[in-house]
């Protein structure tokens, strides 16, 4: 010890406060703002009585078709139904259901959601974006990749918590592939009713579909059926249903997940082309088996008496 | 977070928030009773960070907007992606933009114009602001937070 050390006078002692001992509270509360967020996202939810995710384990599936014809087939049937699409960066919902662009219309505290021709309530990124442009964020010019899921994660939350969504029967979440944004959304809606994986034929299909549902089982969201999409092909002429992939991934994932085939789909040119114009009258009464089908699951308080 | 100070064993109290430039979040801590203040500096990747949560650092002082985030955030949105219908409360006690106010007002985007409107009137209207001028939107944004705005 040197000299000069050994002569100064000894600290003064000096204990910190600590957090919880500094109690005349912490304005930013960040996590409250955080735990804000989550209650408005269960008061929006409050009078919507099931939230259902569509799923996939990979692309081209589908699944945007079967989510719009799921909605429409039910709205037909007089059910209040809402499709909120998710997936963000791919958004097809909005057109699929025919829903043109227009404003989203902005009131105290909430967003109305654009009521499609079918009677659909959807949000979509579509509705934002605008044409042909990606989502891309207002970010500083390196590590976005830092972020992004949050800022992702962020807009479904709004997108649950901030639209006027009212009383619904059964909101469809129209997931994008892959499982990673269903953990998102089953922390975002702990009571998630469930999930409808979505697969074709192929066996590539049903491994990459697989994941999805082993996901799922992981974070106990029951699997409440799967559609098998593009098993076949419907001939526009004579209405005949051809072979298109081979494999048998709809009754293999309901074999090993426990979950009903809710149903099976082939490829109809006439479904896609209305689909594409916006027009859902086919692609509902495709899908109105697998709908009901799909009630039937969610339980006696979800089976709204179809009007007649 | 909190903020002691030492010296007089108190906690600093949240003055405001400001955006000094490049990116950096500053937000000012002020002691009560010695008045010596503090202001802590996120650089730019906790400033996105926490913009990207939806939080605000300092506590919200106005409710969070539908969409905020989502507004606020995407770079790609529709320049008339929304339609902000006007504030239904006290329409009456409405302040008025002068015409500074409005010009500037003109030069936020679109998408989250209507949103930023409808908060500089409710500050106006809850201090019983008559007219609003750039100058009360200065004020509103350090108060508020309303950094980029």
């Amino acid at each position: 010890m040197s000299e000069k050390a050994s002569e100064a006078p000894p600290a003064k002692a000096r204990r910190l406060r600590t957090y919880a001992e500094v109690t005349e509270g912490d304005r930013s509360n960040l996590l409250g703002q955080v735990v804000a967020q989550r209650e408005r996202v269960s008061e929006r939810l409050a009078t919507v009585r099931h939230v259902v995710a569509v799923v996939s384990g990979k692309g081209g599936v589908g699944k945007s078709l079967v989510s719009a014809g799921l909605a429409a087939a039910l709205a037909g049937t007089g059910r209040s139904i809402g499709l909120l699409d998710a997936d963000l960066h791919g958004p097809t919902a909005a057109r699929m259901l025919g829903v043109r662009e227009a404003s989203l219309v902005v009131r105290e505290g909430e967003v109305e959601p654009k009521l499609a021709p079918s009677g659909v309530r959807v949000m979509s990124s579509d509705l934002l974006l605008e044409e042909g442009a990606p989502l891309a964020w207002r970010e500083p010019g390196h590590d976005g990749f830092v972020w992004r899921g949050t800022l992702a994660a962020g807009m479904l939350r709004e997108f649950l918590g901030d639209v006027a969504w009212g009383r619904l029967d059964l909101l469809l979440v129209d997931m994008p592939p892959g499982s990673e944004r269903l953990d998102t959304l089953a922390e975002l809606v702990p009571g998630l009713a469930g999930i409808v994986v979505v697969t074709i034929p192929s066996d590539a299909s049903y491994r990459a579909v697989k994941r999805a549902a082993e996901a799922a089982r992981s974070r106990r969201i029951p699997i409440l059926g799967v559609v098998e999409n593009m098993a076949g092909y419907r001939c526009p002429g004579c209405r005949a249903d051809g072979p298109l992939f081979a494999g048998d991934a709809g009754d293999r994932l309901a074999r090993e997940t426990g979950a009903p085939l809710l149903a099976r789909i082939p490829f109809d040119p006439a479904v896609q082309a209305g689909i594409d114009a916006g027009e859902t009258t086919a692609a509902a009464a495709a899908l109105a088996p697998a709908a009901e089908a799909l009630v039937a699951r969610l339980g006696p308080e979800a089976r709204v008496e179809p009007r007649p | 977070m909190k903020f002691l100070c030492i010296e007089c064993d108190r906690q600093m109290a949240f003055a405001e928030r400001e955006l000094p430039g490049d990116g950096t979040l500053a937000a000012v801590f002020a002691c009560p009773a010695c008045g010596r203040s503090v202001a802590m500096l996120t650089n730019p990747m906790e400033t996105q960070l926490v913009s990207s949560l939806g939080v605000q650092i300092g506590g919200r002082s106005v409710p969070e907007q539908p969409f905020e985030l989502t507004r606020s955030a995407v770079a790609t949105g529709r320049e008339d992606a929304f339609a902000d219908a006007p504030a239904t409360a006290a329409p009456a006690g409405r302040p008025v933009w002068d015409e500074a106010a409005r010009e500037r007002l003109g030069r936020v985007p679109s998408f989250v114009r209507g949103m930023v409107q409808r908060i500089y009137a409710d500050y106006a209207a809850e201090r019983k602001i008559a007219v609003i001028t750039p100058e009360v939107m200065d004020t509103a944004r350090r108060e508020l937070g309303l950094e980029g705005m």
